[in-house]
This record gives C-alpha cells, sequence and structure tokens, in this order.
C-alpha cells in the first residue's frame, strides 16, 4: 500500500539522508588523508533521525546539538562547505576553523552547537526555551543528545527544570545504544530511556530510528504537543551507527553480528526500496539522486581544500568581544 | 551622598536592572520567597514577579546553563550561585559554554550573562562554605572577574558587567555585606575593570582584592604610625588585570606585598609577583611578598580559622 507520502517530499527526506551519508563517507576518507584532524564521529547509520527529526523543527526553532552533529548541521541547512571547510580548519568554516567537527554553530539558523562535553548542551537548550517563554516568543527548542548523556546529572537536572518551569523543550535522544564503547545497559540501570521522562512528569515517546519516516511522524506529534502545551517532551529515537564511535576504534565493545543485523536496516537501503516499490521514485532518479550528492559533496571539499586559514596574527581575536585579548598581562 | 549597606548596593542595583531592562531577569536558589541566602534580592519577588525572579532548584549545573542559554538568545540573565563553593558544580557551564561559545563559534554567539555568587572566609563555616576560588574562573580566557571590595563598587560594577556582551562573574566576599560606606548615585567617572589606589604611599604596595581590603587598609594606617607609607591597590577587576595601574604603584615605592585570601599556591598572588616580576625586574628594593590563606581547608574553629586566613599582623610583618 502506498502511504499518504507526497512524491517531493520522499525525495527530500532521501535526498537529505543521501548528502549526509556521501559527506560523513567522504569526511572520513579525508580523515584518513589527514586533511581533517582531531577527532570526528560520524553517524553513519543513524541518517533518518536527523533528517525524520528536523522536518518537524521551524525555521524559528532552535537546535542544540552534541559532538556527532554534521547531520544536525547539514539538515538545518548548513551548507556542506562550510561545515566541511571548518573541519579542514579554514577560516570559510562555519566557525572559521575554530571548532572543527564537534563544534559547529550557526546563529543564523538557530543551530547552538556541536556541545563536546556530554549533556552540556541541555541546560543551554533550557535557557533558550526559557528566554523564548519570558519573551512569549512560540519557538520550540529541538535538544539532541546521545544514549550516554542520559547517565550524566545534567540530563536529569535540565529535565527536572524544563517541567518545573513549563519550558518548549524537545529533548530527543538519539540512542545509538552505545556511549562510546559502553553499552547502554551497561551504564542504565533502566535503560528504556523514554521511561525516564515520567520521573520529572515529563510525556515521552519512543520511535524507530532507523524509519525516516516514523522519526518524522513521531517529531512532528512532540513538536506539536511542546508548542501547543509548552511543556517539554522526551521522544528517544532507536538508532544505530554503523562505523567506530571516532576514526579509531578497534569495536572490541560490540559483536560483528550485531552490526551486521542493523546493517539490514540501513536507512539508505531501506527507504530507497520502499520508495521504488511505491512508484515514488525510478532508478535514473536515483542514480541522478546520488550524482548529484556526491557532486556537492567533492565540490564542498574542493572548497575546503582551496580556503585559507585563518592569519595566525588574529589568534587572539575573538575571544571578547573587543578585537584585541582583554589580558594584555 | 547615602550610606548604604554593600547588601542594598547590591539590590539597588539589581532593582535598577530589572526596572529599565526587560531583558534582565534573576534566577538562582532562594532567590524569590526567601529573599537570597544574603539577603540582597529581598522583596524584588513582590515588586518584579516569579517569571523575573526566579527561585531554582539545587542544580546548579542546570540553572547556569540556562543563564547561558537564555543569554545566547539575547536575555540579560543574573545567575546567583549562593556560594563559589557551589559553582563548582557549575564549572562546565561557566568554563566549557560560556566562556567558550563566543570563539569556538568563529564570532556568531554571544553570552551576555553575570553569575553573582559569594565567596571567602571568616565566618566558622568550614572549608566547604569558605574557600576563595575566584582565580580558577579569573584563569579561564573569555571569562571576566569582578571582586567588588566596597558598597560603590558593589552598586556600580553589577550595571558595566550588564552592559558587557561577554560572561562577567561577580564575587562578591560574604564578610563585606553588612558594611556601610556611602555610595555614588550615579555611575558617572566609575571605572569598574580598572585598579584603584585606595591609599597612596611611597613606601610599599600593598596589593590586594575583595575582602582583604579592609585588612589591608588597617594594616596602612598601623605601619603609618610607624612612619612606614603603605600604597594599598585594590586590583578590582581579577580579569582582565589591570597590570598598568599595579605596575605604577609598585615603579613608585619599588616594594609589594600582595594579600589574598586564597591559596598562595598558584595563586592571584602568583600572578601578580609574576606580573611585577617580568616588568620591574632589577627596579624592586626587595622580593615581592605574598601573603595568602594557609595551605589548608578552611577550618571550623574559629582560632584555626583565623591562624589560616591573612592577618593584619601577617600583612605588617610582611611589610617591615
Amino acid at each position: 500500500m502506498t502511504p499518504l507520502l507526497a512524491r517531493a517530499h520522499a525525495h527530500t527526506l532521501l535526498e537529505q539522508m543521501l548528502l549526509v551519508r556521501l559527506f560523513e563517507e567522504k569526511a572520513a576518507e579525508c580523515y584518513m588523508a589527514g586533511s581533517i584532524r582531531g577527532f570526528l564521529h560520524v553517524a553513519i547509520g543513524q541518517e533518518a533521525v536527523a533528517v525524520g527529526a528536523l522536518q518537524a523543527v521551524g525555521s524559528e526553532d532552535r537546535i542544540v546539538s552534541a559532538y556527532r552533529e554534521h547531520a544536525h548541521a547539514l539538515v538545518r541547512g548548513m551548507t556542506p562547505t562550510a561545515v566541511m571547510a571548518e573541519m579542514f580548519g579554514k577560516v570559510t568554516g562555519c566557525c572559521r576553523g575554530h571548532g572543527g567537527s564537534m563544534h559547529l554553530f550557526d546563529a543564523s539558523r538557530r543551530f547552538y552547537g556541536g556541545t563536546a562535553i556530554v549533556a552540556g548542551g541541555i541546560p543551554l537548550a533550557v535557557g533558550l526555551a526559557l528566554a523564548d517563554r519570558l519573551r512569549h516568543a512560540p519557538h520550540v527548542t529541538c535538544c539532541l543528545f546521545g544514549d550516554g548523556a542520559v547517565a550524566e546529572g545534567e540530563f536529569h537536572e535540565s529535565l527536572n527544570l524544563a517541567a518545573l518551569w513549563k519550558l518548549p523543550v524537545l529533548f530527543l535522544c538519539e540512542n545509538n545504544f552505545y556511549a562510546m564503547g559502553t553499552a547502554l545497559e551497561r551504564h542504565q540501570s533502566m535503560p528504556r530511556i523514554h521511561l525516564k521522562g515520567m520521573a520529572y512528569g515529563i510525556e515521552s515517546a519512543v520511535v524507530d530510528g532507523m524509519d525516516v519516516l516514523a522519526v518524522e511522524m513521531a517529531t512532528r506529534l512532540a513538536m506539536e504537543i511542546v508548542r501547543s502545551t509548552s511543556e517539554p517532551y522526551l521522544l528517544e529515537a532507536r538508532t544505530y551507527r554503523f562505523r567506530a564511535h571516532s576514526m579509531y576504534d578497534p569495536e572490541l565493545y560490540r559483536p560483528k553480528e550485531e552490526v551486521t543485523r542493523w546493517r539490514q536496516r540501513d536507512p539508505l537501503a531501506t527507504f530507497p526500496r520502499q520508495l521504488l516499490e511505491w512508484g515514488l521514485l525510478d532508478d535514473a532518479e536515483w542514480q541522478a539522486m546520488r550524482e548529484r550528492a556526491q557532486a556537492v559533496v567533492d565540490a564542498a571539499v574542493a572548497e575546503a581544500e582551496a580556503a585559507d586559514e585563518e592569519p595566525v596574527e588574529s589568534l587572539l581575536t575573538g575571544v571578547y568581544a573587543e578585537k584585541e585579548a582583554a589580558c594584555p598581562s | 551622598m547615602p550610606q548604604l549597606s554593600y547588601r542594598e548596593a547590591v539590590r539597588q542595583a539589581l532593582r535598577e536592572a530589572l526596572a529599565t531592562d526587560d531583558r534582565v531577569f534573576l534566577m538562582g536558589e532562594d532567590v524569590g520567597l526567601y529573599g537570597g541566602a544574603y539577603a540582597c534580592s529581598k522583596s524584588l519577588l513582590e515588586e518584579f514577579g516569579p517569571e523575573r525572579i526566579r527561585d531554582a532548584p539545587l542544580s546548579e549545573s542546570a540553572f547556569v546553563g540556562a543563564g547561558v542559554g537564555a543569554a545566547l538568545a539575547g536575555m540579560r540573565p543574573i545567575v546567583e550561585i549562593m556560594t563559589i563553593n557551589f559553582a563548582l558544580l557549575a564549572l562546565d557551564q561557566i568554563v566549557n559554554n560560556a566562556a567558550t561559545l563566543r570563539h569556538m563559534s568563529g564570532g556568531q554567539v554571544s553570552v551576555p550573562l553575570v553569575i553573582r555568587m559569594a565567596t571567602g572566609a571568616g565566618r566558622q563555616v568550614a572549608a566547604q562554605h569558605s574557600h576563595s576560588l575566584e582565580v580558577w574562573f579569573a584563569h579561564v580566557p573569555g571569562l571576566k572577574v569582578l571582586a567588588p571590595a566596597t558598597p560603590q563598587d558593589a552598586r556600580w560594577m553589577l550595571p558595566a558587567a550588564l552592559a558587557d556582551p561577554d560572561p562577567v562573574v561577580i564575587v562578591e566576599h560574604a564578610i563585606l555585606y553588612s558594611r556601610e560606606e556611602e555610595v555614588a548615585e550615579s555611575a558617572d567617572g566609575f571605572a569598574a575593570w580598572r585598579a584603584a589606589i585606595r591609599r597612596e604611599g611611597s613606601d610599599v604596595s600593598l596589593i590586594t582584592s575583595g575582602g582583604s581590603l579592609g585588612k589591608c587598609l588597617t594594616a596602612a594606617e598601623s605601619l603609618a604610625a610607624d612612619g612606614i607609607s603603605a600604597e594599598v591597590v585594590d586590583v578590582r577587576c581579577l580579569r582582565p588585570l589591570d597590570a598598568e595601574t599595579i605596575i605604577a604603584s609598585v615603579a613608585k615605592t619599588r616594594r609589594a606585598v600582595i594579600v589574598d585570601e586564597g591559596w598562595q599556591t598558584y595563586g592571584l598572588a602568583a600572578e601578580i609577583a609574576a606580573v611585577i616580576g617580568g616588568r620591574l625586574f632589577g627596579k624592586l628594593a626587595a622580593p615581592v611578598a605574598r601573603v595568602c590563606t594557609a595551605e589548608v581547608p578552611i577550618p571550623y574553629a574559629k582560632h584555626l580559622e583565623d591562624a589560616a586566613l591573612p592577618s593584619v599582623e601577617r600583612i605588617i610583618f610582611a611589610c617591615r
């Protein structure tokens, strides 16, 4: 049966997932080649969460993310060039090369990082929502974090505060079942994350994070609840990362069969297959889509490679609002 | 000029900020109904209501982080942390977020946040309520740190901090809240970010801040009776440090004694001594001396607490 899914929208979802996938595959290549350094955490396998969820987040709404956030940044509309150049450490990067992979920001798109301290962004989301509440603005802050963050006090303090003060935050846990190398059941006494909302009187749900349509629907519903009640909501999307935690990782902490099993549900395989079945996509379109996305990613790399670096002379600028460093002593 | 207590000075500054800028709100533990642990926000709840005077749960990390987030969104939050000791529970938000976001985002965002906290010892509340940890914050690029030592500074540093586009930590020494002094009715000529000469002298520079200022002035008075003319420099702003005022004073007196209620090791006095040594090497008449808190957690018993803290006697001894 064909669902009520517009062809154009289906293509948008697929194109966004594809762009994210190809972008991250290319980023991993660039990392191996040495043009990206530091930490690089790809979310390959998790694309359906970012793409599904962010369809429901309006341009006036706000987003706070964590450190595995390339997908969130790209789906939010940050250009592949700005993100790639950031990871190349170039001045044309979204943060002038100051942040790198884990700290992507775009204030114009209300995208407030890119926080690499696990759970450290969650209180920020509460504060952004508090500002909107104090101004009687109708916006919602969508706060993305992983299952690892659930172990941090900041997660619990923030849920309590948001519920207590009735703040419009969608807490969206992207549960890929591993906090780096520690499996969920090895760090949570009660591993059903969405149920933790109950302790704070927060309504919650769990959704299949490998199904982009399910994620989109669940997030739309959740956003609507937050917007209409001005109360927080906790949505858990269950997903899986196919690659290592970071670039180097012998994956001693999970069985190969588990990875293989989850790979059967790769949204970049299952979703186009569904669309082909439903007659919402044909092979030629799919092929063209892939070529277009690859060209965009390749162009982003070429532009990042060609871009200038921030001059070392400006090392001390940008720490404070003033041009010069404020500590001359 | 009216006579105000330090506490009333803080309250007036808060009230003015709330009345004149609707982006300003106050949040922290017991700032509302209770009136503030040190009564600085007494009666503000009645005046401004619970939306702008927000009693927060005991969640320093969450409500300080919420202050950072609200500042990102253009508000001007004032977050009160009951004491600097509790601020350690929010270090992640202050150091990893408030201080970094402007730079890490390539200048896209700013965090116009003011965090007030009580600091210091002298009230027999022992090691977990008495430490002077302001240099922990002064160590961090991206933060500014003000240490008002007088009611006048308590009154006028707050609006200066609120006008600043970057995060400012204000440390208020708990022993000062009941001190009274004349306070100017306007900020005309007020320089929040500079050190101040509190007493002029020619033989030795006593360089201090916050709760130790009174001890230094007392010591200077006593030294004067013995014919030693001590200049007292109140650092006031720990970051950015006003090295010029300090250097000018020591260049004149050629002797420096630094008095700080923090521990000596890696402390404010160490930083100032290094600045003096770097700029005035060869011009000093004596090695830079430091009078700091003994290297122990602050003890409860009065005689032990007194022995741990910088005292007028130790300051005088260091100046002779």
